[in-house]
């Protein structure tokens, strides 16, 4: 049975300048869904109003129509690598046995299954022979895929990646893709914060397009089509020719 | 060896043996967690911000321990208040807020108590620790201690990825006002060894020190308690043999270690750095 999420009427302001203005949406779970937008349009934003991290002028988030502070637990967030201090004492496998937490609740430490089960998640990111180093002397792909790992780590139902693809090789990108549309299939909600138009068909079945209000949401097929894109990317130029190519 | 026969003779000297190395490891252990959270000038400015509690407390005529909490706490809420509701970034508003706690204390402890009391509190006497003294050290070593142990995973995964951490419902606003209060905890505790000055050291250099040496949170925190107490008997030794004040002596025995790990670590060292470079370039 697939569960419904749904984004009331969010509001966000930072010291007064408005920067998302009542977005609504609603998805059914099982989905890859791509949340795009121009710089400056509030992607993050909208990721961070969804979890609770920021305070919201007004609105809702819902699951089956419960808050979604019920479901803390069953939710995953891959931060953007830049919000990272990748100097902090910790290895790549502790990192992952993160994940884990969530789980244990407070006073259980993690014990040998869960570190067996953190280096499981590492060999599914292809990531299993770096366990032992220290975070910072990993390339920008693979700490991409130490991060998603952790995600993996946790079981959680929803997905939250903040701009994954940025900065990060090929191949890594193949495999953080592959393993996201394996999460799609077995029912899981992935939301993408994404700004790279050229492989949206590809990546996403369903789109998000914001800037600052919410311009559509729904399949991809209905909603990356010229003419609604350029409504959210308000220099249509470089931008058209772009989509052009793909559409 | 005298220092031995000494310890083991004087019990005054026992109490300052035994307080300065619960000094060292709470500072270290605490320390560790307040560097990896970018928080060094926040335990610098809780440490200035105890002395208006300890004067007021004076004054009162009750423990300095519970007005120097007070006002420890009073100064990471209003740190956070100045922060959180105007445009003034976090580094300003921690000078803001402690240089006029330090200043009201200032005022107030010269008022309230004689100019040796003040350097004492200022500069710390660790051969001045009295029983009850040694007792509340110990008993606030063991909460830190205790907390630390518990909480070890919550503090690890908010220091490093606070978002994830209130992703997954912790309350991290908690967490954060937790350390606080036991940051102004250890630096109550430190007022005897070290003064309020030189507190700072004690938490930030044999941490910085131990994070030079390892890639674990654990390791770190260890190495830090360890380096922190062997700081703080080397103060004492000094202090004891050659009547220097404590709390410069083991400001330097800290950066001393530090400079050795500076130098010579075998990952970050840049003694090591030079001669792998050099190396490198003798094969190319």
């Amino acid at each position: 049975m697939s569960d419904i999420i749904s984004v009331k009427d969010i509001s966000v302001s930072y010291f007064g300048k408005q920067v998302l203005e009542n977005v609504s949406f609603e998805f059914t779970s099982g989905h890859l869904i791509g949340i795009l937008g121009p710089n400056g349009a509030g992607k993050s934003t909208l990721l961070k109003a969804m979890l609770g991290l920021i305070p919201k002028d007004k609105g809702l988030i819902e699951i089956n129509s419960k808050p979604i502070n019920d479901f803390r637990k069953k939710i995953a967030y891959v931060p953007q690598r830049s919000n990272i201090d990748w100097s902090f004492p910790i290895t790549v496998k502790d990192t992952v046995v993160i994940g884990t937490y969530p789980s244990l609740g407070l006073l259980r430490r993690p014990r040998k299954e869960e570190k067996e089960w953190a280096m499981r998640c590492l060999e599914q990111v292809g990531m299993q022979d770096f366990a032992n180093r220290q975070i910072g002397e990993l390339s920008g792909g693979q700490q991409q895929r130490v991060f998603l790992a952790r995600a993996l780590a946790q079981k959680a139902d929803y997905f939250f990646l903040d701009e994954p693809f940025v900065g990060i090789d090929v191949s890594s990108e193949e495999v953080i893709i592959s393993i996201l549309k394996k999460l799609q299939s077995e029912g899981k909600t992935v939301f993408v914060v994404h700004h790279d138009l050229t492989k949206v068909k590809n990546y996403f079945d369903e789109l998000i397009l914001i800037n600052k209000q919410l311009i559509d949401a729904g399949p991809v097929e209905k909603v990356f089509k010229t003419e609604i894109m350029a409504r959210a990317y308000e220099s249509p130029f470089l931008m058209l020719k772009d989509l052009e190519v793909q559409l | 060896m005298e220092f031995l026969h000494d310890l083991q003779t004087y019990e005054f000297l026992q109490k300052a043996f035994i307080t300065s190395i619960m000094v060292g490891i709470i500072c270290g252990v605490i320390g560790s967690f307040i560097i990896l959270r970018g928080m060094a000038l926040m335990g610098d400015a809780i440490s200035h911000a105890v002395l208006p509690g300890v004067a007021i407390s004076y004054m009162l005529g009750i423990n300095y321990f519970y007005g120097a909490v007070f006002t420890g706490i009073l100064t990471a809420f209003g740190i956070g208040a100045i922060t959180q509701n105007s445009r003034i970034k976090s580094d300003s508003s921690i000078g803001l807020v402690f240089s006029a706690f330090f200043a009201l204390g200032i005022i107030l402890i010269t008022r309230a108590r004689s100019a040796t009391d003040l350097t004492q509190i200022l500069f710390g006497n660790v051969l001045a620790v009295r029983t009850s003294d040694m007792w509340l050290t110990l008993a606030i070593g063991s909460l830190v201690i205790l907390v630390v142990i518990l909480f070890y995973k919550e503090l690890l995964v908010s220091s490093f990825d606070e978002t994830m951490a209130a992703a997954y419902g912790l309350k991290v606003r908690f967490i954060h006002y937790s350390i606080m209060f036991l940051l102004t905890l250890v630096t109550v505790a430190s007022l005897q060894t070290v003064g309020v000055i030189l507190v700072v050291s004690m938490l930030i250099t044999p941490a910085s020190t131990a994070y030079l040496l390892t890639n674990r949170l654990s390791v770190m925190v260890l190495l830090a308690a360890f380096f922190g107490a062997l700081s703080a008997v080397i103060g004492l030794y000094f202090s004891f043999v050659y009547n220097m004040p404590s709390g410069p002596v083991i400001a330097l025995a800290t950066t001393a270690l530090f400079l050795l790990a500076f130098l010579f670590s075998p990952k970050q060292g840049i003694v090591f750095r030079k001669i792998q470079a050099f190396n490198r370039k003798k094969l190319a």
